[in-house]
């Protein structure tokens, strides 16, 4: 008890030694899980920092730690971060969650934003993307454009947010092409892009024409392009690079238009706690240029999918929907609740093989 | 399960593929560790030898140059070892462990404005006629000619070591270097020649996965490759050719897990994934009947005291 | 000419000078590289050894080290032992990860029970847990002549993968709406390994690392087992012709040295991390191998070797957050220093003597 009345009075005092000489400057404190050079999901993370600084300027002052693992070394930086004096600090991993609530209960006068956690506390927001609008319009077009019928899908680890991508994928995937059929391949790694290479690889030799993938890389779309005749997309950010070749469209991580408005709230003293799970719409999922090698009908019928998903007029999740099992899930023109969606744990009806547990 | 859904000529062409980055810088520490000296520092070098001829390619256009680069980017690092180790006289385990941090800490440094960048491809080795050829032609000649240039150091080491000078002088200071230094080979040199030697291989190998296998720059890209290829050397015994053999063992392995996952095979997805590394220990017991032991002098300090 | 000559015996002096030497040298190298990047080399330096020791904050960093350095300093004991007998266990890492999920797996069989004994069970079943996994290269070596690093090396990537799967399956928390990830044991009191003193950083692991240390240090210098050790290590020749019995420093070395990466793995998993998680391990198991290495294996040395890494790793965290500077110049720096750290060991046991080259 003696130790959290320290930390706070320390950081009170240091909060009246900064404002005194740096009154207008907002202090804004990230924590990575991985390197800024991953080329993916820490990358995107940093952009949106930088994109804070473009747009505030001198207002604001920021701060980031990479590659902080999960547990305690994350509660440390965190708290370092408090005690110099940060105003607002994202942690931007799930494995952050139970580090930050215990840092902001020690700190409650800085604000903390968590991404794609969903504990919530008077100090901590949480927020996420809904990543699967995206994978509803990839599934689209790879369902229009396979002509052998097989989709490989490279996920990482069997967890809610990459079952749910799978989901709608397929889901969209057989709508546009009855005959559609999923191969996926768990690389049961966050990073390691030989053996992305290797998966990817693995599937168009079984005869996927279409490769989505649900780990940061480039390395499948490479194989992709070495293999000729296959088309994939790009993950967390546009991996425009590739347009000429496989590449026919992505989906991109935009954390800028959320950071920038979190730290205005802050600098307004309008931040609340909330949980926000934004989609298109929010610009927080962005879908990257389809290109030409799309056909012109299956390139506007995406781009129509998107407006209906930006605009909030259809759910990627709607009935009938069944379960892998067969037993009934959402019934006609029923709407997933977002409980569900969070936490979700089974297939859809029509993919093969099974979670692994 | 759909198991016609593997095609073996297609899987045994990814091998060689697979078994490419770790098989260059397994031969390479293999070489170090016949003449005694142990460089645990095989992923360091590896993942500078990755950025080095990244950062080549992109700037001069040309992959050959890449591994060129490459070469020169982990021989360089290599030498800083072979200062501490050879010259300083200092424990090879922690200064092997001491150059991989390094190596992933410069790697990044140097690779910071090169990340998302695509090089060029590197073309594959198109032989008329041999290309063409079923299943023999996919399996064995349609491969980039880093490929072939593995196998054929594979052959150029075993060779050296077992009919040239070069070799003669490199086992005998491996086996006892002090009576190699009795003899009057510079015992301190050769192995800073076959520490670079090492490093070069490794460098190659780590260019292969940033240029070939995967193409692109990612901070700690090559994810543990050096590790398993120390694990290579001392699973082929200090034997050339089995070093071969055991990378595409284990590339093969690899390989065949992703197959069988696609393939939908029941088996679960985490033994799937362990597999590698537990076939890899059960064919070293098998294979520890053999009683091939490391080179005597293998990380022991040298000082030439008379 | 500069000539090296052998002591006849280790220098004490220098043994004690030549880490402060290290120290001086890599503040020069590494003030070099973070001027380059632009940064004040004073004031990065001062960041990085000064300020957790003795800057503002230091009330909140002091107490840090040992949690940082707790888990290092245990398992670098039971790897030298090893290392001391020539027989090399770099699997600590797999070690570490399989007695976190045996503890934890211990204690969350018992949730929602409170009760004295869980704890007690779990830190059985955490050393027990890294024993066993230790006692797999051991016994194929014993039986087989099976290489140890590789073994226990494979193990290593081996243990990662049910470590995923225990996060993913078995162990998740039931109550995590599908996360990955098992409950967090820092709300379970009976499994929870708190600070003794709250924020004084010691929990369970420190004084268990401290033990270890003395423990380590009265076994090699009091003890027979100790010295059939020192005689593996130092003369195997001699060894082979006395009484030790190699199966049985085998079988010693490499269970101690896993029992105690274990245990390391259980105050983690119980304390500072609180959940198994898919990226639990944070290769503490590797790098407790340099600050084995880094404390030339012997107890005393390994605790400050312990306490310096930490030292770094929070002075580098620091420092990124308060200069920018990226992760990739703190790992260049730490690296530097293991450098010249076992650079300058050279005048420990080597005299360099002026020769003057003869002129007829």
């Amino acid at each position: 008890m003696k130790f959290t009345k320290l930390l706070a009075t320390a950081a009170v005092a240091l909060g009246l030694a900064t404002s005194a000489f740096a009154q207008d400057k907002t202090k804004v404190g990230f924590v990575y899980v991985g390197p800024v050079g991953d080329g993916g999901w820490t990358y995107e993370h940093n952009k949106a920092r930088l994109a804070v600084e473009a747009e505030f300027g001198d207002k604001v002052e920021t701060t980031f730690v990479e590659s902080v693992p999960e547990g305690a070394d994350a509660e440390r930086v965190m708290t370092q971060m408090a005690l110099q004096g940060a105003d607002l600090i994202f942690t931007t991993s799930f494995g952050y969650m139970d580090p930050t609530i215990n840092v902001a209960k020690k700190f409650p006068d800085v604000k903390f934003e968590h991404a794609t956690g969903y504990k919530t506390a008077e100090n901590v927001s949480v927020y996420s993307a809904r990543f699967y609008e995206g994978r509803a319009i990839q599934g689209h077009i790879a369902g229009k454009m396979t002509e052998s019928n097989v989709i490989g899908y490279i996920g990482s680890f069997p967890i809610p947010e990459v079952i749910r991508g799978m989901n709608s994928a397929f889901i969209h995937a057989r709508k546009a092409n009855p005959d559609v059929q999923f191969k996926i391949v768990w690389a049961y790694t966050w990073f390691d892009p030989a053996k992305e290479a290797d998966a990817a690889k693995v599937l168009i030799e079984q005869g996927a024409d279409v490769i989505l993938q649900h780990t940061d890389s480039t390395a499948p779309l490479a194989a992709a392009a070495a293999a000729g005749n296959i088309i994939g997309f790009g993950q967390a950010s546009d991996m425009a690079e590739f347009a000429d070749g496989p590449r026919v469209s992505s989906i991109i991580d935009d954390w800028a238009p959320y950071y920038i408005a979190r730290v205005k709230a802050v600098m307004d003293g309008t931040w609340e706690t909330k949980s926000t799970w934004d989609g298109i719409g929010a610009g927080m999922v962005g879908i990257g240029e389809i290109t030409d090698r799309v056909p012109a009908d299956v390139k506007a019928e995406a781009l129509a999918l998107k407006d209906a998903l930006a605009s909030g007029e259809y759910h990627a999740f709607t009935g009938p929907i069944n379960k892998q099992d067969g037993s009934a899930w959402l019934a006609e023109g029923e709407v997933a609740d977002d409980g569900t969606l969070a936490g979700m744990n089974f297939f859809v009806e029509g993919i093969e093989g099974d979670i692994p547990q | 399960m759909d198991l016609s859904a593997i095609n073996p000529a297609l899987l045994l062409a990814s091998l060689l593929v697979a078994a490419t980055p770790i098989l260059l810088a397994g031969i390479g520490e293999l070489v170090v560790e016949r003449a005694g000296v142990l460089n645990l520092g095989v992923e360091g070098m590896m993942i500078t030898g990755a950025i080095c001829g990244f950062m080549a390619t992109i700037v001069t256009g040309s992959p050959v140059f890449g591994f060129v680069f490459a070469a020169i980017g982990g021989a360089t690092l290599a030498f800083l070892f072979a200062l501490l180790t050879q010259y300083a006289l200092a424990n090879q385990v922690a200064s092997g462990l001491a150059l991989t941090l390094f190596g992933l800490g410069l790697s990044s440094l140097l690779g910071q404005d090169y990340v998302g960048l695509k090089p060029p491809s590197t073309p594959k080795l198109d032989i008329p006629f041999l290309s063409d050829l079923p299943f023999i032609g996919t399996v064995l000649f349609n491969h980039d000619i880093i490929v072939y240039l593995g196998i054929a150091l594979v052959a150029l080491v075993w060779a050296a070591l077992k009919y040239s000078r070069i070799g003669l002088i490199l086992r005998a200071v491996g086996e006892n270097h002090d009576a190699a230094h009795a003899l009057g080979y510079k015992v301190v040199r050769i192995r800073v020649l076959a520490i670079m030697f090492g490093g070069a291989c490794a460098g190659l190998g780590g260019a292969y996965i940033s240029l070939i296998r995967v193409p692109q720059w990612t901070e700690g890209m090559t994810a543990g490759a050096g590790w398993i290829a120390l694990a290579l050397v001392v699973f082929a015994s200090w034997k050339p050719w089995r070093v071969l053999l055991g990378a595409w063992l284990f590339g093969g392995v690899t390989v065949l897990q992703l197959n069988l996952q696609a393939a939908g095979v029941a088996i679960p997805v985490e033994f799937l994934s362990m597999s590698p590394y537990i076939i890899t220990i059960v064919v070293l017991v098998i294979m520890s009947a053999d009683k091939s032991r490391a080179p005597a002098s293998l990380g022991r300090i040298f000082h030439a005291s008379s | 000419m500069l000539k090296l000559e052998k002591r006849p015996q280790p220098s004490q002096t220098f043994a004690y000078l030549t880490p402060i030497f290290a120290i001086i040298i890599t503040m020069i190298a590494g003030g070099l590289l973070f001027m380059l990047l632009g940064k004040n080399p004073f004031e990065a330096i001062r960041t990085i050894f000064w300020d957790p020791l003795f800057g503002e904050f230091a009330f909140y960093y002091r107490p840090q080290l040992l949690v940082k350095g707790g888990p290092l300093i245990l398992i670098a004991i039971g790897l030298s032992l090893g290392f001391r007998a020539g027989i090399w266990n770099i699997g600590a890492e797999g070690q570490y990860i399989i007695g976190a999920i045996c503890g934890a797996g211990v204690g969350l069989a018992f949730y929602p029970m409170e009760a004295w004994f869980i704890f007690p069970l779990m830190i059985i079943a955490g050393a027990l847990g890294g024993w066993a996994w230790a006692m797999i290269p051991a016994l194929l070596k014993v039986k087989f002549q099976t290489n140890e690093i590789l073994v226990s090396l494979m193990l290593v990537y081996v243990a990662e993968q049910l470590l995923a799967s225990m996060s993913l399956g078995l162990l998740k928390n039931p109550e995590g709406h599908g996360f990955p990830g098992s409950r967090n044991l820092k709300d379970y009191s009976s499994a929870f390994n708190d600070e003794i003193i709250t924020g004084s950083g010691m929990h369970w692991g420190v004084i268990t690392a401290f033990i270890a240390v003395i423990f380590a240090y009265i076994l090699l210098n009091r003890h027979m087992l100790g010295f059939s050790i020192r005689l593996t290590g130092e003369a195997p020749r001699a060894a082979k012709f006395s009484s030790v019995n190699p199966t049985r420093l085998i079988l010693f070395c490499l269970g101690m040295s896993g029992a105690l990466a274990g245990l390391a793995g259980l105050f983690e998993v119980s304390g500072p991390a609180g959940q198994i998680s898919i990226d639990f391990n944070t290769g503490y198991g590797f790098t407790a191998i340099i600050v084995a290495f880094l404390g030339r294996l012997h107890p005393i040395g390994i605790l400050f070797a312990g306490l310096l890494m930490a030292l770094t790793y929070i002075g580098g965290e620091i420092a990124q957050a308060n200069l920018g500077l990226p992760a990739a110049a703190i790992q260049l720096f730490q690296g530097m220093l293991l450098f010249f750290l076992l650079a300058v060991d050279l005048l420990t046991n080597y005299r360099i003597k002026r020769v003057r080259k003869e002129t007829v």
